[in-house]
């Protein structure tokens, strides 16, 4: 005898709005109101299992999907890519356990979630950029013991950050930090721009946007409010520098002033599908 | 105002402590008890640093001085008298039980380093306050190069500019005679001297007023010994520091300090003039560590 799935599940019990449970939700949400009030400020939170691997995106999928509403309109990319695998499952996820709308089109979302990019054209007052970030915690390289880095922090202790751009400009002329950059925000905490390229630091110094970074595997949630400094950490002899290729143009649009990705054989393109092909359909 | 760092009535207690642990340890602890007869009151258990009462450890009870900008005070002691505990209490490494401690740096002297707080403890020695550990792996990260090590203070004053910082690690390392073509080179390739340079590169590298040294040469052989107590000397008279320099050997307080505090079981038992103290030794504890240094 055998039975059928179905009748062996009973009746299915629907998912909450947001896949979360309320509890959750809110404690999310409070999580991240603190990470505003203090921005910069590494926020523990109770990171819940998410239909997604930790280290896939899932403090990024918690934080969108606690403050998303009905009216919401959201756009997920990994890389600046809209249809990376990641960025379609993640939206696809949203918005099965949301009902809200999702686009491409980061001028229409109100909610962009991204891996590894901000969106390379200007965000506006009133839209939030949710990272998924990896590693949240800028002093690991140069101390392990969580309890000190919290010490750190607090202490504003980030002699040992400067020692070691002082030695990698020694060991290799240049800092050689290129993704997740350390910034200091609101003249106060240090934070590891997680993952974002060089390229795009400057586009969280005195933003429109709320950022709102979701570590899940490292259970953290911090944030930078708009108009809020964000200062790459440098020499005051050694200027900050942004990823440039000389001679490297994007071949479908052909900008040179956006975040380019080589394509072996074919050229350089820009990173952030959507903006390069508005450009092209406006051209 | 006659000196750098006053300190008074430091006292550094493990364990919960009670009001009886100062009468209850020392030197004389087991001899001023009244209810102890002749015999239980002498021999070598009737003086002791553990309270009897509550178990607690009394490293360091009672201890007071004073050190004049430019002048080097030695404490001398054996191994768990507590020189150390009070040299890293005021360095900010541990917590006092109770007592105070001045810098004439620190706002003319008016505040009590012990009622700052750790950030405020941790900016104290990146500016008026340089530490020289004796296990160099305890002030340096031998992971980094040399001159990173000596520009972390720098940075922590908030010294932003590159070339400056190089510039300024350079010269402090020329001082203390490391090659200055080694700066770059990570600090557990150097000898165990060479290290020890470093270190003291670093605790200058903010010209503190105040150094304290803690047995900075007890790893050392001889011969490098003599060449590192050599350099803090001229360092010392060249930039009128006032140092305190613990260590158990009496060679080392003979070059460096001209007055001596005797430590035993976390008590100041005799202070002297380094000569004096040798050749005429007052307290019982001072006349038998004289007597096993010759």
């Amino acid at each position: 005898m055998t039975a059928a799935i179905e009748d062996l599940l009973g009746p299915a019990a629907p998912y909450s709005w947001g896949f979360l449970d309320e509890q959750s939700k809110r404690e999310i949400r409070r999580a991240i109101l603190t990470a505003v009030a203090v921005p910069g400020y590494q926020v523990p939170f109770g990171s819940r299992e998410m239909p997604v691997a930790r280290g896939w995106g899932s403090g990024g999928l918690q934080v969108t999907l606690a403050i998303a509403g009905e009216a919401d309109v959201v756009k997920v990319i990994d890389q600046g890519d809209d249809a990376g695998v990641n960025a379609v499952n993640l939206r696809r996820l949203i918005a099965s356990t949301t009902g809200v709308a999702t686009t491409t089109d980061a001028r229409e979302a109100t909610i962009v979630q991204t891996r590894h990019r901000v969106p390379e054209g200007p965000m506006r007052a009133g839209q939030v950029l949710v990272l998924q970030v990896p590693v949240p915690e800028p002093l690991r390289a140069v101390e392990r013991g969580e309890a000190e880095q919290r010490q750190l922090h607090a202490e504003g202790d980030y002699a040992r950050m400067w020692v070691s751009l002082y030695e990698d400009l020694v060991r290799h002329g240049v800092i050689t930090c290129t993704t997740g950059y350390p910034c200091l925000v609101g003249g106060r905490y240090v934070i590891a721009t997680s993952p974002i390229p060089r390229w795009d630091c400057p586009k969280l110094h005195q933003s429109e946007h709320l950022s709102v970074f979701g570590a899940g595997r490292e259970k953290r949630i911090y944030a930078i409010p708009p108009h809020t400094d964000v200062e790459p950490l440098t020499f005051e002899d050694v200027p900050f520098e942004v990823e440039r290729t000389p001679g490297a143009a994007c071949v479908l649009c052909g900008a040179v002033e956006a975040y380019l990705v080589e394509v072996p054989g074919r050229g350089w393109v820009c990173s952030d599908t959507d903006w390069c092909a508005r450009r092209r359909r406006a051209s | 105002m006659s000196w750098a760092l006053r300190v008074a009535g430091l006292g550094v207690i493990y364990g919960g402590g009670c009001d009886r642990c100062p009468e209850r340890t020392g030197p004389a602890a087991g001899a001023a008890d009244p209810g102890l007869d002749a015999v239980d009151a002498s021999g070598p258990g009737a003086s002791r640093v553990v309270c009897d009462r509550c178990g607690s450890v009394v490293a360091a009870w009672d201890v007071s001085f004073e050190v004049a900008p430019g002048e080097s005070l030695g404490v001398i002691g054996e191994s768990g008298s507590g020189k150390s505990t009070v040299l890293r209490t005021i360095a900010g490494d541990l917590t006092p039980w109770a007592g105070a401690a001045w810098l004439a740096a620190l706002d003319g002297g008016a505040t009590d380093l012990f009622t700052l707080d750790r950030a405020a403890r941790r900016r104290l020695r990146a500016g008026d306050l340089g530490m020289v550990y004796q296990d160099p792996a305890e002030g340096l990260d031998l992971e980094i190069s040399a001159g990173g090590n000596v520009i972390e203070p720098l940075t922590a004053a908030g010294w932003r500019h590159f070339v400056r910082m190089r510039s300024r690690a350079a010269e402090l390392l020329g001082r203390t005679e490391v090659p200055v073509d080694r700066m770059d080179d990570l600090v557990h390739t150097f000898s165990g001297g060479m290290r020890q340079r470093v270190q003291i590169a670093k605790a200058l590298a903010t010209s503190p007023g105040v150094v304290l040294l803690d047995e900075p040469t007890s790893g050392l052989d001889a011969s490098v010994a003599a060449g590192v107590l050599d350099l803090i000397r001229e360092l010392s008279e060249e930039l009128g520091l006032a140092t305190v320099v613990v260590s158990h050997d009496f060679q080392v307080m003979h070059m460096l300090a001209r007055r001596v505090l005797v430590m035993h079981h976390g008590r100041v038992v005799e202070e002297g003039l380094t000569d004096q103290l040798l050749e005429d030794p007052q307290h019982p504890y001072s006349q038998r560590l004289v007597a096993a240094a010759r």
